[in-house]
């Protein structure tokens, strides 16, 4: 039977391992703005070649499920020479995939900016250069933050596919925790807890953000 | 990759393969199916009935995958829900697209404009009637795109199945690859399979929804 006192004592030990969840997504994200923002710029480049690599990138990265590219990048690295830790291979991962979806955030809200904006610019006598830094990207920037936060919580939930390489954050300090007490229901569900918990809070961020950059 | 490997492991990544399109089709069809009565009963359900329903949304899409499925194949036989890998990984993923699939369904609804609906009450349709004949028709076609997008997403999804041991074609993968060692290979193979699979659904996809909709594009 479900017993409740199980159910509270769980909490205290996976506390810890979400800031590993917490982590890895923090950090794939970070990865991934980086990265999505070469990825955008190179398929709006004029250069052909540039645009291809860019949706090719971008087309494997959605179509592969995130599980096997993370066994194919786990298991890629020490092929090649490359030691590193596991939670690196996981923290890579997670950011290069996060990079195929953030570059299509980026894309979609620069082309939602009205034309006029830019032509603006160029009226005004506003240099390429300071056309995108000034007129064009903080437009998207905002644009695309609550998007942007929705990645994030894509992010905290597929961090959980990351205890399949052995990193322990939420999803496996549970499985040991189950293991261990054997009241896997009480354990897997205070682990549903905490994730509802951090996804409440960022889609509670991201409601904030849309309302405050609505025009 | 050797080629005797194939033929030694190719009639289990068949059956692996099999196990992931059936898991993908019923999934899909059991998930639409749950989601189209959420949305039906947040649509015209009592209003308490409709909060329970926003709670197991917001649960729903909360939390991860892989820890649905835990509670239910692990944690299930401690309240008597005791279930084989397959069943336990079907009802999983028709339990997790459930909401995504109401939430498009809503939109689809909402997308109906309502004169249509005000026009049927008007001749004197029915309320059952007018769900059949109006609302279902104009706003499933509005719905499609999504729903083929979300169906897709899904595809991607049946693989985490393998992690409760579902024989699905991950889990052969896994399987060929810890008895032969070619971990590298084998992953990159699958990850390959994926992209054109992934990438063929969504042309198909596609060319359904300009077909259906095509009476939607006015002609010029």
């Amino acid at each position: 039977m479900f017993s409740i006192p199980v159910f509270l004592q769980s909490f205290e030990p996976l506390f810890w391992a979400a800031r590993y969840t917490l982590l890895i997504s923090g950090l794939g994200i970070a990865l991934g703005l980086v990265i999505g923002t070469l990825v955008c710029a190179a398929r709006l480049s004029p250069y052909a070649p540039l645009r291809g690599f860019a949706a090719i990138w971008v087309s494997f990265l959605r179509g592969v499920p995130l599980l096997v590219q993370l066994l194919v990048f786990y298991y890629t690295l020490p092929v090649i020479g490359i030691d590193v830790p596991a939670i690196f291979a996981a923290v890579v991962t997670v950011g290069i995939c996060a990079s195929a979806y953030i570059s299509e955030i980026w894309r979609g809200a620069i082309a939602a900016l009205p034309r006029g904006q830019a032509e603006a610019a160029v009226a005004i006598g506003m240099t390429p250069r300071d056309t995108w830094t000034r007129v064009i990207l903080p437009q998207a920037f905002t644009m695309s933050l609550p998007a942007l936060v929705n990645e994030l919580i894509l992010l905290v939930k597929a961090s959980s596919l990351v205890s399949v390489v052995g990193i322990l954050e939420l999803t496996r300090a549970s499985q040991a925790q189950a293991a261990t007490t054997f009241r896997p229901l009480e354990v897997y569900l205070a682990a549903a807890c905490i994730y509802l918990a951090i996804n409440l809070c960022l889609a509670a961020l991201g409601r904030y953000l849309e309302h405050r950059t609505a025009v | 990759m050797e080629w005797s490997i194939l033929e030694q492991y190719g009639p289990a990544l068949l059956r692996g393969f099999g196990v992931t399109v059936l898991c993908w089709i019923l999934g899909t069809i059991f998930g639409m199916a749950l989601g189209l009565m959420i949305a039906l009963i947040q649509r015209y359900g009592p209003r308490w009935l409709g909060w329970i329903i926003q709670a197991y949304i917001e649960v729903i899409r909360g939390t991860p995958f892989l820890v649905q499925l835990f509670v239910l194949y692990y944690g299930g036989p401690l309240i008597g829900l005791r279930l084989d890998a397959l069943p336990a990984g079907l009802l999983g993923l028709t339990i997790y697209g459930s909401p995504y699939f109401a939430e498009i369904f809503r939109s689809g609804f909402r997308a109906v404009p309502h004169g249509q609906i005000e026009a049927a009450r008007a001749i004197g349709m029915a309320e059952p009637t007018i769900v059949r004949r109006v609302l279902l028709p104009l706003g499933l076609v509005s719905s499609l795109p999504a729903l083929v997008n979300f169906s897709i997403i899904l595809t991607k999804e049946t693989v985490i199945l393998s992690i409760i041991t579902v024989p699905e074609l991950m889990y052969q993968v896994s399987r060929m690859s810890t008895e032969t060692f070619r971990y590298l290979e084998a992953n990159l193979v699958l990850a390959l399979f994926f992209w054109a699979l992934v990438e063929t659904i969504s042309r198909v996809g596609r060319r359904l929804e300009t077909r259906i909709t095509k009476h939607l594009i006015e002609r010029t």
